[in-house]
């Protein structure tokens, strides 16, 4: 796997600044839209978009740092600081919000990953790769080792709380369900204006000439290890939500295959386009789950043969159906 | 620190008897140069003189082995390129170092955010002062056809134009252009360096440049460094410079070296 993503035709998007009213509404319906629809959904199919919203968010992170034209193959590390900070912060604290506990997840792994930023902005390609898997393992392996933690089990987290108020047994799902996607429509518009931010465009640039972005007075370190912290925080959020409607967490959460799959969502993605993200998860999500009723021995190669389609067909992700042409 | 004051007023850049070698080859040797500001100094020389090492250690891509360099009055010599650019220093490159997969307008704009110190993740990138800013550099460098098309897709010349328009965009003191014609076929040499030169006239700048061409050199510069072997081995007006008998012999070859 290269961690730049070669760019065949047609300029990047920057897109133009007036338009970030017009992003917020159009989020807004996006959430209405969801709710609503969450509403009368089965069961089953809003849990199943609730994981994708919050698995979703961790390669929106991913999304993040490829832009500058790294691929980080250890998310699983933050994703994991974010769950585990919310389960202990509910079981050994007693706060309970949802709402607080994602902020809780989303802070503590801005604070696992900000020791490691300045190390990782001087690498690239497949040693960034590596360096942050083997962070992820080593995390995945302390967390096995630790009793305290739950060892190799994990432990349950109890049902939360939402300002203030208590979730009754058939509501639970569906308000985690609204908070997950309300915070995830949030980081989706926060990342729409970083990406066409004056730092998202010099990310651009670092992606493709670091020599220059030096020599035009910027700072490529700087704005790798931002990056960096800005990924970590997606995770932490979406660790701490996904861990609130599992109930229960364990060090798969930190295992390679699980940061495997919030690359695939990323590449499926694409990077040009945030909502992208979210319906990249989806789909990898609705994958999963018919496979492995299906399929149950197999379901891996569904999706691999699913991804070999889109980087063969959409070499630029799912993303660049609707971001192709725009801008000319 | 006072600025280095002479007769013709205060320097903007000093390179003060600095060293440089590549192993056994020797890039730099007791380079001395003086450049004040208005001047617009040619630097010549064969191919491995040591015309760009010059460039990459005032720009802080190398670090000179020994002696000084100073700019505006401020020691120079271990900042990186970043903190010596945001002193006023920019270059262009021999090979345009441009993002091929931005439009030309966008280039830009990375340059004009490069420029403010602190990146924001809120100003927006397309925000209008900055498209004006940019649209003014690319109408002074006649690119305003190419706005919206990808950089990958452009014809050399109007590449080697963008990446001088780029570094223009910070309105640094001192320019460092690295042979902006090369590369260039020679019927459009004299009019890239026309648009150059009045792209540069808008604004008070001190211009370094590296340069094959003299008949380029006879009519653009207003001085010229020759070097050789990494020495300056000429330094003066470009007629007295050109026809010295070491440039004649060294440099543009009009004397059999011996």
């Amino acid at each position: 796997m290269t961690a730049s993503v070669t760019v065949p035709s047609a300029p990047v998007v920057v897109r133009a600044a007036p338009r970030r009213f017009g992003l917020v509404v159009l989020a807004a319906g996006a959430f209405v839209l969801l709710a609503a629809a969450g509403y009368v959904f089965p069961r089953w199919l809003t849990f199943l978009l609730t994981m994708a919203a919050g698995n979703g968010l961790v390669s929106l992170g991913i999304v993040a740092l490829m832009r500058g034209g790294v691929v980080p193959f250890g998310q699983g590390m933050v994703f994991a600081a974010g769950g585990y900070t919310a389960a202990l912060v509910y079981n050994k604290l007693g706060f309970t919000d949802a709402l607080g506990l994602a902020l809780f997840g989303g802070i503590a792994a801005v604070l696992v990953a900000a020791p490691f930023a300045p190390l990782l902005s001087r690498y690239r390609g497949i040693f960034f790769a590596m360096l942050t898997l083997a962070l992820s393992m080593v995390t995945y392996g302390l967390l096995m080792k630790l009793d305290a933690l739950g060892g190799s089990d994990g432990f349950n987290v109890g049902r939360p709380t939402l300002l203030g108020q208590k979730l009754p047994d058939d509501r639970v799902g569906y308000t985690l369900y609204l908070l997950t996607i309300f915070v995830a429509t949030v980081a989706a518009v926060a990342m729409r204006i970083f990406f066409d931010s004056t730092r998202g465009l010099v990310t651009l640039a670092v992606r493709e000439n670091e020599l220059r972005v030096e020599y035009l007075g910027g700072s490529v370190r700087q704005a790798m290890a931002i990056n960096f912290v800005v990924a970590a925080f997606c995770a932490g959020l979406g660790g701490a939500l996904v861990v609130l409607s599992l109930g229960h967490i364990e060090p798969d959460f930190s295992f390679w295959t699980t940061s495997g799959e919030f690359v695939f969502v990323a590449i499926l993605a694409g990077w040009q386009s945030v909502a992208a993200v979210f319906i990249a998860s989806t789909v990898l999500e609705i994958v999963r789950s018919f496979s492995s009723a299906y399929f149950p021995n197999t379901w891996q190669l569904a999706l691999g043969l699913f991804l070999l389609f889109v980087i063969r067909f959409l070499p630029r992700g799912i993303g660049s159906l609707w971001t192709k042409r725009r801008g000319h | 620190m006072s600025a280095d004051i002479s007769e013709a007023g205060p320097t903007l850049l000093h390179v003060d008897r600095v060293n440089k070698r590549f192993g056994a080859v020797v890039a730099a040797a007791e380079i001395m140069l003086i450049v004040y500001p208005g001047e617009c100094v040619s630097l010549i020389g064969s191919n491995g003189a040591g015309k760009t090492t010059l460039v990459n250690m005032i720009t802080g891509y190398l670090k000179p082995d020994d002696g000084r360099i100073s700019f505006d009055g401020r020691d120079i010599t271990a900042l990186a390129p970043r903190e010596i650019t945001r002193l006023g220093v920019a270059r262009s490159f021999q090979i345009p170092q441009l993002y091929g997969e931005l439009t030309v307008l966008d280039n830009l704009l990375v340059a004009n955010a490069c420029h403010d110190q602190r990146l924001s993740f809120w100003q927006p990138a397309q925000r209008p002062e900055a498209i004006d800013r940019a649209e003014r550099l690319l109408e002074r460098f006649r690119l305003s056809e190419h706005r919206g098309r990808r950089v990958a897709e452009l014809p050399g010349g109007v590449r080697k134009l963008l990446d001088i328009a780029m570094a223009l965009t910070g309105a640094p003191k001192l320019l460092l252009l690295d042979e902006p014609t090369s590369g260039v076929s020679a019927e459009e040499k004299f009019p890239m360096m026309d648009t150059i030169m009045s792209a540069l006239g808008h604004e008070a700048m001190t211009v370094l440049f590296v340069e094959h061409d003299m008949d380029i050199v006879e009519r653009y510069a207003s001085r010229v460094v020759a070097f050789y072997a990494g020495r300056v081995i000429a330094d003066g007006a470009p007629d007295a410079a050109l026809a010295d008998d070491a440039v004649r012999r060294y440099v543009t070859g009009e004397l059999l070296a011996q």
